[in-house]
């Protein structure tokens, strides 16, 4: 039985990680797996700072995600620490700001682990909208910075060169990865965001033959391990966020099932599907 | 393509008394050269010297924290840099690859790719190539854009003896056909390519310059090289007579330290015949520490 919270969570869930799958892509081939981390774990710290000022909770995420990526860009350039030390400081001590602050607020009762691992009876109608609109927006963003993002991707002083703007394609870079962690919160929660954007990104990997390939290969991926994962959440009363997750490592290993890697040494990348 | 009034008096890039700091070091300064259309410059020197950041900051890459880069108003630059390694996650072909940073025909492409001789591995992802076939490929992304100035960092790196004279060779072709400006920068200390104009040797500052000495009028590399590379390669004979400390002093080749040796501040010994640059595995010329095993500068320093 379909139950209408149960088609919103659908909704959502395939909506996110369609978006999740083009942003996870640039993650991988970029390396920043645990950058989005960090990101993601600050969400928590915007959920405290939105109860404490009654702001909206996807705005104040998206704005301390997004003030954390500025803050790390900042701190990378003074080159004081290494990069994957800073990460550790800010990702940790984000989480446990917002976990200390929720803490002192007695009067407010928040669900936890819901904000931690997702919950799709959080999902309301409005948050489909958000997520639908804000997914469209995002797509619409990156396919307008595809191509300086993927040239400076490859070499940012190759780019900037020929007369595209590395800087510029990574600020908003980072602006849409808080975007998405913000509305992707509720559905897989903050521990578990950056696998829907990694997991399905990685699957895709073994069958694409060019970088467009892999990002709409993705999108595809991460919707079939969403609703996979959530009517695997129904059935056996799992928790949505790592059911999804659990779903999209299935993918991924049934990727590396049928042939296997050696056989990317010939040229041909298509698999045995 | 820009138009110009008068092709051979408007310099494309000018640099005058350029120069790079990086943490309270100068990493290049009072570079001064220009590039005109159909004029290939040539800069060397040992690793470290500021030949990639000299190229960098001529293309705009990097802001020069004194003196002066011009550069022509729309200026198209196609760039080789000199380290360029593609993650392995990233599905990229030799033909997406052209593509990069702008849209091109498919008949650009092709042109492109036939003329490094890489079309057939077109369909080829680019992390599967050899070192050879991966400048061969960066090339034809460079000139398959029509730029009006090439940069290539260190182009034969990673190509055998043979395949260097073919690709300079090639070099010399797209300067004739399309009549660009290119700003080499070479791994050799003294061997250049002939076809070069103007060769500058940095070593934080413009050590000298000069124009090279072709191959063929020196009985001795034309017997080392023999005689298809004689058309191909140049000699540029020159002395480095001061090493730079790691503190920044500067010390001579008669023993002495001084704080600076800019050129005209008296400590360069251009005319002591034979106080030529000895190569020793720790000299910093680079000849020891390639990456890509580069055969033949054995054979050469030989």
């Amino acid at each position: 039985m379909l139950d209408d919270f149960f088609i919103r969570a659908l909704l959502a869930g395939i909506g996110i990680a369609m978006v999740a799958g083009p942003l996870g892509c640039f993650v991988i081939w970029r390396r920043m797996a645990y950058f989005g981390d960090t990101m993601a774990h600050s969400a928590l710290l915007g959920v405290a700072l939105s109860l404490l000022l009654k702001l909206n909770l996807m705005v104040s995420v998206f704005i301390v995600a997004s003030v954390v990526s500025m803050l790390l860009l900042f701190l990378q350039k003074r080159g004081a620490l290494s990069t994957d030390a800073l990460l550790g400081i800010l990702s940790h001590s984000a989480l446990s700001i917002g976990l200390v602050i929720v803490a002192f607020m007695t009067w407010v009762r928040i669900d936890l682990v819901g904000f931690l691992f997702g919950d799709i009876l959080a999902v309301s109608e409005a948050d489909i909208d958000i997520i639908w609109g804000g997914g469209i927006l995002v797509i619409l963003a990156l396919v307008y910075l595809w191509r300086p993002l993927l040239a400076s991707t490859v070499n940012p002083e190759l780019a900037e060169a020929e007369g595209l703007n590395p800087e510029r394609a990574r600020l908003f870079f980072m602006l849409l990865m808080a975007l998405v962690i913000a509305i992707a919160m509720k559905i897989v929660g903050i521990l578990l965001i950056t696998s829907l954007l990694i997991i399905p990104a990685a699957t895709a990997r073994r069958f694409a033959t060019s970088p467009e390939v892999m990002a709409i290969l993705a999108s595809l991926i991460g919707a079939v391990a969403a609703a996979g994962g959530l009517f695997g959440s129904l059935h056996w009363d799992t928790p949505s966020g790592p059911s999804i997750v659990v779903a999209a490592l299935a993918l991924f290993v049934l990727s590396l099932l049928p042939v296997g890697w050696p056989e990317r040494a010939s040229h041909s990348s298509h698999g045995g599907h | 393509m820009l138009n110009f009034r008068s092709p051979d008096t408007t310099p494309l890039v000018s640099l005058t008394n350029a120069g790079v700091r990086r943490n309270g070091r100068w990493l290049v300064r009072g570079v001064e050269f220009s590039i005109s259309r159909g004029e290939i410059v040539t800069l060397i020197g040992p690793n470290g010297s500021g030949k990639s950041t000299t190229a960098k900051t001529a293309i705009g890459v990097l802001k020069p924290d004194e003196g002066n880069v011009e550069r022509v108003s729309g200026l198209k630059v196609g760039y080789v840099p000199q380290k360029l390694a593609v993650d392995w996650t990233l599905p990229l072909t030799v033909e997406r690859l052209m593509t990069l940073t702008g849209p091109l025909k498919g008949r650009e492409i092709e042109e492109a790719l036939a003329s490094t001789g890489m079309l057939h591995m077109a369909k080829a992802e680019v992390q599967h190539l050899s070192g050879g076939e991966f400048q061969r490929a960066l090339l034809a992304r460079a000139i398959a854009r029509k730029p009006d100035l090439l940069v290539l960092d260190e182009p034969v790196q990673g190509v055998d003896f043979s395949g260097e004279i073919a690709l300079y060779e090639l070099i010399k072709q797209i300067r004739n056909r399309t009549g660009c400006g290119i700003l080499l920068i070479s791994h050799d200390l003294h061997i250049v390519m002939a076809e070069t104009d103007t060769v500058v040797c940095l070593n934080g500052h413009v050590c000298c310059r000069g124009t090279p000495q072709a191959v063929s009028q020196s009985p001795e590399y034309l017997q080392l090289f023999g005689r298809r590379a004689a058309g191909a390669l140049a000699v540029y004979s020159h002395h480095h007579d001061h090493t730079h400390l790691p503190d920044g002093r500067v010390l001579h080749a008669d023993g002495s330290i001084t704080e600076s040796c800019f050129p005209g501040d008296g400590h360069h010994h251009h005319d002591e015949a034979e106080n030529v640059h000895d190569h020793d595995a720790d000299c910093g010329c680079g000849h020891h520490t390639r990456l890509h095993g580069y055969e033949t500068a054995e054979k050469r320093g030989a």
